[in-house]
């Protein structure tokens, strides 16, 4: 691969890292929900990001040339060669903190997406072409329930509150630019992401104070997913999810 | 004594019956035909909820993103297969709450077959092929019930199941044609699955409980025995494709019956796994009450929310 195409393979393993790490996360909802309807809506989406993870690690593997496949991406990686944004892989928690990372990167990726369309690489523009819909769909699911969580209860309130504070320390990180994205943003092909903050901000600020909630805005602190420097959760995440592929090397499944 | 009215209505529905037409909502129906359709439609729900544990237990390890897709996929068409049971179910006037605390306080059965565990890979091969299998037999007979959204429902879930039945023979298929140690916990998983598949149509004729009246009510279609018999029928031969050995050394075809022969289930493992006491019982309920109970502040959040909103419109108005 030349410099351009370990950029691009690096940009589309991160976005499908990204991807299958949430896919992975929603996933465990299902038959856990606090209704049948929930774990049918939770798997939905997880189906959609399974779906973009999908189509990332296939081109990436194009683009790399070596004969892999999307499941030599996915599953005989390294945490330290998983290069998602953190916020993905934090554990579910419970239904508020799901449920409002969800919202967080509903609003990030209706932005992201709609923007990614623009790219010159007609390939990444069709996959967010798919994507930005579902996303739009994603939103019109989580902002309710923001809003019922929020406004129900001291309880649920609590709980929300809780959840943003831990969500805050990886919102930053979204807005982030490696040096590989950057140059492929100068190309047309990638998007810059810092571009999308201040929207963002004002956007997640609005939606929440009409919850009473302050939010002043994202601000950078925990970093480190594009590096693979992770939580210790992704590891536990991987051991699970790799399992069969590990304990069996080389077969088909 | 019944009222010369009830007569009437009593007569009126057995006509119907006779004459193939569907019972609906609306329609008189006896009181015992009603508790009968609410045991066997509930039962039917539960079963497709509690059947999400154990094929769920492998979402998160399915070893490849298109098998964790399809799984997943699978997972969730059962859910909704339970969604719409329960309303189905919801129409002879029980609401979906007394059918989960039914559930939960082991009032309400579900299919045995989920008291098992899924131990590796290709049992979430062997529960699409034979357990989607076996209940397809049994939901194909149940499209032709006399209750109208009992036999609509069948109709839908037919078509979805047999998608589950392909996405899991296509695992064992997989399996048997791929490495020795593939092929080993292909057969191991048939082999555990086997028998608690064959159990699923519920005991012989016999022995049947509730067989009697639901036959004649036409709730039920065919018999616990023919139903079985045709799912051997149709699955040995497939067993054969796999290049599988047989579950059970007796299966053989029986040119005078026309039908494979086979063993005998061990009744008394029916028995006891029904009455409690399988491998996974208790678990299964227990995650069941989990997931219900830690959703509990949720479902009152909502509950909350509605009634200020509801307030606000008030005040407003």
């Amino acid at each position: 691969m030349d410099q351009q195409q370990q950029n691009l393979y690096r940009f589309l393993v991160g976005l499908g890292d990204d991807s299958v790490v949430l896919s992975h996360r929603l996933s465990e909802w299902c038959s856990n929900a606090p209704y049948l309807e929930e774990d049918l809506a939770l798997s939905n989406v997880a189906l959609d990001y399974i779906g973009r993870a999908r189509m990332f690690y296939q081109y990436a593997a194009e683009i790399e040339g070596k004969g892999r496949t999307e499941d030599d991406i996915a599953y005989l990686r390294d945490e330290r060669e998983f290069t998602n944004l953190l916020i993905h892989e934090l554990p579910i928690n419970d239904f508020a903190f799901t449920m409002l990372r969800q919202f967080f990167v509903d609003v990030f990726y209706c932005n992201y997406l709609e923007e990614l369309c623009k790219s010159s690489d007609e390939r990444i523009a069709a996959i967010a072409a798919k994507a930005v819909k579902e996303s739009r769909y994603h939103l019109k699911r989580s902002e309710p329930w923001i809003r019922q969580l929020a406004e129900g209860t001291d309880e649920s309130r609590r709980r929300i509150e809780n959840a943003l504070a831990e969500l805050e320390n990886f919102l930053g990180e979204l807005f982030e630019m490696p040096a590989w994205e950057v140059e492929l943003a100068e190309q047309g092909i990638a998007v810059d992401r810092k571009a999308l903050k201040a929207n963002w901000d004002e956007y997640v600020q609005q939606f929440l104070k009409a919850s009473d909630i302050d939010f002043a805005e994202s601000r950078l602190l925990v970093q480190g997913g594009r590096e693979g420097i992770h939580t210790e959760h992704l590891g536990h995440m991987l051991s699970d999810m790799q399992y069969v592929q590990r304990a069996y090397p080389g077969q088909q499944w | 004594m019944r009222s010369q009215d009830e007569e009437a209505l009593l007569e009126e529905f057995e006509r119907k019956i006779e004459a193939e037409e569907k019972i609906e909502p609306t329609d008189w129906m006896p009181e015992a035909y009603r508790k009968n359709l609410i045991r066997q439609m509930s039962q039917h729900a539960h079963s497709e909820v509690i059947g999400m544990q154990p094929e769920g237990n492998w979402i998160t390890r399915a070893p490849s993103l298109r098998r964790k897709a399809v799984l997943l996929a699978k997972v969730q068409d059962e859910g909704g297969h339970g969604l719409y049971l329960y309303s189905a179910t919801e129409t002879l006037g029980i609401s979906r709450s007394e059918m989960i605390e039914a559930l939960q306080t082991g009032v309400a059965k579900y299919a045995s077959i989920f008291n098992y565990p899924t131990l590796t890979w290709a049992d979430v091969g062997a529960i699409g092929w034979l357990v989607d299998g076996a209940a397809i037999v049994n939901q194909i007979s149940l499209q032709r019930t006399s209750y109208g959204p009992y036999s609509r429902a069948m109709i839908r879930i037919c078509k979805e199941e047999s998608f589950h039945q392909r996405q899991g023979y296509e695992i064992m298929y997989q399996l048997a044609k791929g490495s020795p140690e593939q092929k080993k916990m292909a057969q191991d998983a048939m082999n555990r699955f086997w028998w608690p598949s064959l159990m699923m149509f519920g005991p012989h004729d016999s022995e049947s409980a509730h067989s009697g009246q639901s036959m004649k009510w036409k709730i039920k279609r065919q018999s616990n025995d023919e139903l079985r018999q045709k799912f051997i029928d149709q699955t040995v031969p497939q067993i054969e494709v796999l290049g599988l050995e047989m579950p059970d050394p007796e299966i053989k075809w029986n040119e005078e019956r026309g039908h494979y022969d086979s063993g005998e289930i061990n009744w008394e493992e029916f028995y006891q796994v029904i009455n409690g006491s399988g491998p996974c019982n208790h678990q299964r309920i227990k995650h069941h009450v989990k997931a219900h109970e830690e959703g509990e502040w949720v479902r009152e959040a909502v509950r909350a929310y509605r009634a200020k909103q509801a307030a606000k419109k008030e005040n407003a108005a």
